[in-house]
């Protein structure tokens, strides 16, 4: 049940975009996140939703699995789509009681919820076909200059691998848990507000006792393999561009210019 | 109460690049007041069957039957199930959450609906018969020892009163003398109230001193099914699905091998020194 959540999960498989050095793929969702704001026009937008499609479908990532990650933003999703709609000035297409519905409010509501759907599709696309590991491994490289001013890039790094290692780990402990709470007559899904949150109390507390537990073990067996920052340490595997890197930035600067070309002349 | 397990497969992640047939056509009957153990190597698929029995996991097809009561039927009463079969997860004590032991063992018929008073008495009991010491009731429950800790998770299942109880590796962790300490007690409980039991394990050893009948899944299929002594005189197909019989069923073979005229249905230690001792005490 609550391995339903696909966001930030990797997703096996042999694509061209598995391939992908990491560096690549993270820049890539960074300016095509920024290409979906740039505009707020029809067109533009059209050509990044083809594009992100012509990506999905490079993945080999089933468009399914990619969708259940998106059902746990849909509330986020009707919440601003609601503000939008309601809440833009403007001038009034339905009316009613105290709320009205402006032809502005409606356009932006549709923007934003498009908007999202791109977001999450792309950022999850690249955390589908990335592995934890190899996504750390570029930022740290992308980061680096910054340890000139004193940032502790590699320490970051690894903090967010570790982070981000960990979420599959508590989600199939959390299924675990709920279950065999629910193996002692637990019930999660009736009741008014309160008492479901007062039924969490079972789930939250073994869980985060767990999670403690982890974090201790974890500690402990890094001391005892003498783990110690970034400085002087080497990679197993350094990452390095190859052929298949620069199509892939040649790519993205014809499909940013296009985007700006069409944002500018229509 | 009688569990009949009809033709029950189980798919994860159907659908996608990872789908993992974790069971796949198993049909089993398990008769009022049996004591079954159920073996297999890891990722077998024993935790998968288990959790059906309870509806924890539905099936992706087929079904089971409680009590001859079709337990995924639409209008079954999932609650009335979980009274009825009790399950105790591996490591259980890692679920316990109350600040007190005696607390935590009353969530169970709590969630029942049951008088305040009736789940007292039932917890107390529960307690009782995993023999923990009156004065670690009021305790917290991490301030115990790993044991006793997973005595407790086991009394809050049994606080239930279940007429089906499951425990999946209830001594995965636990020194031989824990180990003997639990299964002594789950042994005593069936003995004493003929409730149907089904073990989870990965030791031979424990299974063979203690339960009826043994089940051996290997791949997600029932592979061997039937009493110890039949299902340890396989040991070549045992071997094949990663497991081993019995170390007495070895030193039998070994000892047939070599010309002594022993039983070849030998599966714990103390039948092996017994017959050891007569062919060679009359020898000797
Ligand atoms: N929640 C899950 N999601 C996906 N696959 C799962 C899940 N739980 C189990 N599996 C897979 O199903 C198969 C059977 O697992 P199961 O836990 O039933 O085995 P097991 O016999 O209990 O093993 P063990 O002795 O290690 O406890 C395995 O291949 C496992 O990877
Ligand atoms: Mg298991």
């Amino acid at each position: 049940m609550i391995r339903e959540i696909t966001i930030g999960q990797y997703y096996q498989t042999d694509s061209v975009l598995h391939r992908l050095d990491p560096r690549v793929k993270l820049i890539f969702v960074i300016l095509y996140i920024v290409s979906i704001f740039l505009y707020r026009k029809p067109l533009p937008f059209l050509l990044a939703a083809l594009f992100l499609a012509l990506c999905v479908g490079l993945s080999k990532v089933p468009f399914s699995y990619i969708v259940r990650g998106l059902k746990a933003v849909v509330v986020l999703m009707l919440f601003t789509a609601v503000f939008n709609l309601f809440l833009t000035p403007g001038e009034t297409l339905v009316a009613w009681g105290g709320l009205k519905i402006t032809k502005e409010g409606a356009l932006i509501a549709a923007f934003m919820a498009a908007r999202l759907v791109l977001l999450i599709i792309s950022s999850s696309l690249m955390t589908l076909t990335t592995t934890p590991t190899q996504l750390t491994d570029a930022m740290e490289k992308l980061l680096w200059p910054l340890q000139k001013i004193h940032l502790p890039v590699h320490e970051v790094a690894m903090m967010m691998s570790i982070a981000l290692r960990f979420i599959p780990i508590l989600l199939e402990e959390t299924d675990k848990i709920m279950k065999a709470q629910m193996a002692r007559g637990a019930d999660f899904e009736s009741g008014n507000l309160l008492r479901r949150l007062k039924a969490m109390v079972p789930i939250l507390v073994p869980l985060f006792i767990s999670a403690f537990r982890r974090a201790n073990d974890l500690a402990m067996a890094m001391e005892a393999r003498c783990y110690q920052g970034g400085e002087g340490r080497t990679k197993m595997k350094p990452l390095r561009y190859k052929g298949a890197d620069t199509v892939a930035y040649l790519i993205l600067m014809v499909y940013l210019a296009a985007v700006i070309a069409v944002g500018k002349l229509t | 109460m009688s569990i009949i397990i009809d033709h029950l497969t189980h798919e994860y992640e159907t659908g996608t690049a990872m789908a993992v047939k974790a069971i796949s056509d198993v049909s089993l009957q398990i008769p009022d007041g049996q004591f079954v153990g159920l073996i297999g190597h890891t990722g077998s698929g024993k935790s998968s069957l288990i959790q059906h029995l309870n509806g924890l996991l539905k099936p992706t097809s087929g079904t089971v039957y409680v009590g001859g009561e079709d337990i995924f039927d639409k209008d079954y009463d999932k609650k009335k199930l979980r009274s009825r079969v009790g399950l105790v997860f591996q490591y259980p004590e890692h679920q316990l959450f109350e600040a007190d032991v005696f607390t935590d063992v009353c969530f169970g018929p709590k969630n029942l609906g049951l008088e305040q008073k009736e789940v007292e008495l039932r917890a107390y009991d529960a307690l009782k018969k995993v023999g923990l010491e009156d004065d670690a009731f009021y305790v917290s429950p991490f301030d115990l020892s790993g044991g006793q800790k997973r005595r407790v998770a086991i009394a809050g299942v049994l606080a239930m009163k279940p007429e089906v109880l499951i425990l999946d590796e209830p001594t995965a962790g636990l020194d031989p003398a824990g180990r003997e300490e639990i299964l002594g007690l789950i042994a005593g409980m069936q003995k004493e109230t003929g409730m149907t039991i089904i073990l989870v394990s990965h030791s031979m050893e424990d299974v063979a001193n203690y339960v009826d009948r043994i089940i051996v899944m290997n791949k997600g299929s029932v592979m061997l099914d039937g009493s110890p002594k039949e299902v340890f005189s396989h040991v070549e197909q045992l071997e094949e699905a990663g497991l081993a019989a019995p170390e007495a069923c070895y030193i039998m073979r070994d000892l047939q091998k070599a010309g002594f005229d022993l039983p070849g249905d030998v599966t714990r230690i103390e039948e092996a020194a017994d017959a050891i001792l007569n062919v060679f005490g009359s020898g000797v």
